[in-house]
This record gives C-alpha cells, sequence and structure tokens, in this order.
C-alpha cells in the first residue's frame, strides 16, 4: 500500500508552466529579449495606473468629507481613517457584511473545490461513454449568463422564504463549470494513469483512489482554484444584489447600498471608506499570495 | 488492464460496477447543479416570457404569446439599451484585448523585478465591480474629481462624464478596462511563454525586426487564445450589470435621466423589479441569449473560415 500513500511528488508536474526565466537565462540568447528602459517605462506606467486608483481609495478614505469633495483633491493620507471606518462599521452593517461574505466565499470556494476535482479527475482519466461530449458540454455552459436564471430563481427563493438568506446565494454556486474544466487541464498533466492502475492492481476502490492518489496530487491546483473562486465569489454583485436586503447583505450589497447614498448620511470620503474595507481582505490575500494566484491563472490559459 | 484476483463474483461485480458508475458519480454534482440553478430556470425563463406575470404574484400567469416580444420591438428604450450594450461592449473590450497584447509583450521581457510588475497589473482583478466603480464614480466626478482636475491641466475643458452619452460609456467602459486588461495580459503572456524560443532565434538571423517578429510568430502562434479571450469577454460585455448600475449612483437603475448608458441586463432588471413586470423581463433574458447563440454562430463561421485558409 505504499505506493498509495506517498504518490509521486507533484511539484514534479509543478502548474504546468515551467519557470520560463530560467530557462531563457539557460539558452543564453544573447540580449534579444532583455528588457531596455522604454519596456520599463511603460510597465512603470501600466503599474502606477492599475495601483493609482487603490492608492487613492486609501488617500480619501482618511480625510474629511469636504476635503474630499473640493479641488485640488487630496494626494496624501490625512488623519480621518478611523472616524470614517466608524461611521461606514456603524451605519452600513459592514462587519456583518464582512463576516456573510466571508461564509459565503469561504462555502463555495470549498464545495467548487471538492467537484471540480472529481469531475476533472473523472474527465481526465477516468475512461467512460461520452466523456468528450459532456465536456464540450461543461465548457459551453460557461456561455450562459445568470440574467437567464434569475427571474425563476428568484421566484423559488421567495417561495422557500429563503430571500435575504446566505443559502440561496451559495446554493448556485456549489460547483462552476470553469474549475471542472480548470482541474481536468491540470490532472491530465499532472496525473500518471500507472498510478491509478497500481492502485487499483492493488484493489483500492475508486473513492479510495480520489482519496489518496488525486487528492496529494491535486493539491498545488485545488489550492490556486480554491483563491480564484474566493476571489470570484467575494466580488459576485448581480444574483446577491438581486436577492439580499441591507439586513443581512455580503460586502457588494452594502457597497450597493453605500454608493446609492439616499438611505444613510454618508459623505464621499466614507464611501471611499466602504469601498477600502470592502476590499482591503482581497488586497491582502493579493499581497501574500499574488504569486499563487499570477502562476494558477496563467497556468489554466496555456492549453485553452 | 490488470484485474484483480476473482475472489467472489460478487466482489468482481462490484468492482466492474466502480469502474463503470464511478465517472458518472463524479460529474453528477455539476450537472445536478447546472440542471437546477442553470438549464431548467433558462426554460422556464423562456416559459415566462410568453406570460404577464407580476414580482409580486408570481403564481398567476396570463398568457401573452409572443406579446412580450413585439412590444419590446416596439420599445425605444429596448433599442437604447441594445446599442448601449453593443457600444460599451466594443470600447470595453477592443483597447482592453490590443493593451492586453502589449502588456503581456513587455511582461515577456527579461525583466527585474518580474513578479512584482505581474501582481501590480492583477491588482485591479482583486477589486470588485462594486468598489471600483465606487472610486471611479469619485475619480470622474465633473466638479472636483480627479480626472477633469488633471486633464484641465493640459486645457481640457469641463467634461460631464456622468449625462453625456459618449463620456459616460467611456467612463464605464474604462471601469471594465481596468479591471480586466492585467488578467488578460497574464493569459496572453502564458501562452506567449509556450512558444518555442528558436523560432525567435531563427528570425533574427533571418534579420526580422522586434515588430515582424511580434506579429508574424508570436501572434499566429498564440491565436487559439486570444480567440478564448475574446469569446470570453464577448459574454461579459453581454451581462454588464454593475458599473453602469453604480455609475448611475441614485438613478442607476434606469442607466442615466436619459438611459445614455442602460445596458440589457440594467433593462432586464428595471423591468423585472422596479416595474413588477417579470414576462417583460424574462423576454429581455431571451433576447440575450439569442444574441449570444448569434454571436457564437458568428465566432464559429469565422473560426472554420480562418481553418479553411490556413488548410487550402
Amino acid at each position: 500500500m505504499s505506493t498509495l500513500t506517498t504518490p509521486r511528488p507533484a511539484e514534479a508536474a509543478g502548474l504546468g508552466t515551467p519557470t520560463p526565466a530560467r530557462r531563457r537565462f539557460r539558452a543564453g540568447a544573447g540580449d534579444h529579449d532583455k528588457a531596455g528602459p522604454i519596456t520599463y517605462l511603460l510597465l512603470g506606467l501600466a503599474a502606477v495606473i492599475s495601483l493609482f486608483p487603490l492608492y487613492w481609495t486609501f488617500v480619501a478614505a482618511s480625510h474629511t468629507g469636504e476635503r474630499v469633495a473640493l479641488s485640488p483633491p487630496p494626494l496624501l493620507p490625512g488623519g480621518e481613517l478611523w472616524t470614517n471606518i466608524s461611521t461606514v462599521w456603524n451605519q452600513a452593517a459592514m462587519g456583518q457584511a464582512l463576516l456573510n461574505s466571508t461564509i459565503v466565499a469561504g462555502l463555495v470556494a470549498l464545495s467548487t473545490v471538492m467537484f471540480s476535482t472529481l469531475a476533472g479527475f473523472a474527465f481526465a482519466k477516468l475512461p467512460f461513454r461520452g466523456r468528450n461530449i459532456l465536456l464540450t458540454l461543461v465548457v459551453a455552459t460557461m456561455t450562459i449568463p445568470p440574467q437567464l436564471s434569475v427571474i425563476p430563481l428568484y421566484q423559488i427563493i421567495t417561495d422557500l422564504k429563503w430571500g435575504n438568506q446566505l443559502q440561496s446565494v451559495i446554493l448556485p454556486s456549489l460547483v462552476a463549470a470553469f474549475g471542472v474544466f480548470f482541474m481536468r487541464q491540470y490532472l491530465a498533466e499532472a496525473l500518471p494513469v500507472e498510478l491509478i492502475e497500481a492502485a487499483r492492481v492493488d484493489g483500492a476502490h475508486s473513492l479510495r483512489i480520489v482519496w489518496h492518489v488525486v487528492f496529494p496530487i491535486a493539491r498545488p491546483a485545488m489550492a490556486v482554484l480554491g483563491m480564484l473562486v474566493f476571489v470570484q465569489s467575494w466580488n459576485d454583485f448581480f444574483w446577491p444584489f438581486v436577492v439580499l436586503t441591507q439586513q443581512n447583505p455580503t460586502v457588494q450589497v452594502a457597497l450597493s447600498a453605500i454608493g446609492g447614498g439616499s438611505a444613510y448620511d454618508i459623505n464621499q470620503a466614507v464611501i471611499m471608506t466602504g469601498a477600502l474595507v470592502g476590499t482591503l481582505p482581497l488586497l491582502l490575500i493579493f499581497a501574500v499570495l499574488g504569486k499563487h494566484i499570477v502562476g494558477g491563472i496563467t497556468a489554466g490559459a496555456v492549453k485553452s | 488492464m490488470a484485474t484483480p484476483a476473482p475472489s467472489t463474483s460478487w466482489r468482481s461485480r462490484l468492482y466492474r460496477f466502480d469502474l463503470k458508475a464511478s465517472p458518472y458519480a463524479y460529474i453528477a454534482p455539476f450537472f445536478l447543479c447546472f440542471a437546477a440553478f442553470g438549464l431548467i430556470p433558462l426554460v422556464w425563463t423562456g416559459w415566462l416570457s410568453l406570460h404577464q406575470v407580476d414580482l409580486l404574484t408570481p403564481d398567476v400567469q396570463e398568457w401573452r404569446g409572443l406579446g412580450n416580444y413585439t412590444r419590446l420591438w416596439d420599445s425605444e428604450q429596448f433599442w437604447t439599451a441594445l446599442r448601449n450594450t453593443f457600444t460599451i461592449g466594443v470600447i470595453s473590450t477592443v483597447p482592453q484585448l490590443l493593451m492586453a497584447l502589449g502588456l503581456a509583450h513587455l511582461l515577456n521581457y527579461r525583466l527585474r523585478a518580474r513578479g512584482f510588475f505581474r501582481v501590480a497589473v492583477l491588482a485591479p482583478y482583486a477589486t470588485s465591480i462594486a468598489a471600483a466603480t465606487l472610486v471611479f464614480v469619485q475619480l470622474y466626478n465633473p466638479d472636483y474629481g480627479m480626472i477633469n482636475w488633471a486633464l484641465s491641466a493640459v486645457g481640457v475643458e469641463r467634461t460631464d462624464w456622468f449625462s453625456d452619452t459618449w463620456p459616460s460609456q467611456i467612463a464605464i467602459s474604462s471601469i471594465v478596462t481596468w479591471r480586466w486588461t492585467g488578467y488578460n495580459a497574464l493569459i496572453y503572456l502564458a501562452a506567449m511563454q509556450a512558444v518555442p524560443k528558436d523560432l525567435y532565434e531563427a528570425a533574427s538571423l533571418d534579420g526580422a525586426s522586434r515588430w515582424q517578429q511580434f506579429t508574424r510568430i508570436t501572434i499566429p502562434s498564440i491565436r487559439p487564445t486570444i480567440l478564448f479571450t475574446i469569446i470570453v469577454s464577448t459574454i461579459g460585455a453581454t451581462q454588464l450589470f454593475g458599473e453602469p448600475m453604480l455609475f448611475g449612483g441614485g438613478v442607476g437603475v434606469s442607466g442615466g435621466s436619459a438611459h445614455q448608458f442602460q445596458t440589457l441586463s440594467l433593462y432586464l432588471y428595471e423591468l423585472g423589479w422596479p416595474s413588477r413586470q417579470l414576462g417583460r423581463a424574462s423576454a429581455v433574458a431571451w433576447t440575450m441569449l439569442l444574441i449570444l447563440l448569434l454571436i457564437g454562430a458568428i465566432n464559429l463561421l469565422i473560426a472554420r473560415r480562418n481553418r479553411a485558409k490556413l488548410e487550402g
């Protein structure tokens, strides 16, 4: 049974992309792909455009509403951040919203990763009738916008008296076509068929194979998929906006009320504080795990 | 494929059953979830689109035939929303994908601080639609916003980014572009790194300039990826909702006071919820589906013709 518990190290397959820089340095192809000053200038500009709105959100969130509404706008942080955070916290159920978004995005990520890994494994390595057609179908479902199902779903949720409850946002997102495809692409390459066959010879049934062979090998891809789904679910807007209210909002629903403005005594600085508080958790995740997320996006794309 | 020792016949039967049935068990959650929350509601939406239904009494349905669709056809607001969806779609995806291509090309050079640049251009992707739109609403404020202030410094006169059609659509498109350019750039970058290096070396030996290498080697090599991003962004553009909704503030649902930036999704929401006409909203939803199918068919035709050209 030792073959089952110690599968080939997953990093042998990496995430599908060998680190290109090293390869290029080894090739020693001279200077033709070395970045010049103009490249750095343009990339610097792109980085500034990407980061400036985030920096400015922080700046605006640390001033009074009067100051933010004066031209020229402030460019350096002020001292009002904590006052603004407490205003947004008290007036817009931000604490509840952060908790709800964490619960929703966490559960959605967990279940999407589990179900996608199972389905991805079946599509990548198990022979069965209709496999190719069904896989095409999975990819095709990605093209159907949520707008086509909101109306009946809203009716059902209302009938069940689930309006305003978190399960109405969680249930429709338990598994995603994107995740199934992502895991299939990864496992098709990273999981050697011999391992499965060896386990079969040892008499392991397929759930046992999933647990002892597939999951250990899929772990790096599962982690990346989990992060991607978490970000996506945290930022999901349309359906939560339709079905939840301000009594029990996710972060995005709370932000939509802050932006709508009329119900609260909320100024521009407080609006920016809401945007900051709602985005900060994800930015922190990005600051720590950004490299892995970048790797995941690039890995999923190569073969599509 | 080896079979285990058939110690007992029920055991080998169980084994064979496991082999046959388990793949279907593993893919079942996805298809069940899709049936319950995607396919059945989609068909149900089509049924509703042939009826008059009030949001508050959804069980009372009055047959309308194609009435909801002919009413859409005659509605000026529907055509405005369709046109807006198209124009916002074009000005938010075309520059976005072109810039992403350029950015990917730059990121593909041998760089210092490579990791920083990649994470930096991806940061907008971590920002939600709601947060990003609220921030850009401030930046675009005609009176004290950063953008008019910067434009006035170079002599451009005050632009009203909210009430005029083109400025408001450009502003909304800029939010979409800001959020997605880096993400698409990383997808292109991954595809570019899979292009064999010796192709470039051979080309530069033959005296091809960098620009020629980019247009003759890079672009053709990553063509499938480009097609993929075009399809994904087109789908995204047809369902644009949060950005125009929140950009409009108090009048967001109607897409501005003259519907100047109301998209089809927003129109659907306005009909279904504030106006409570679920039947008409369903007709808008199915019209969106038909448009997507049409775009898909056109894409397929172009892809097939390209393939024929390559082979022929």
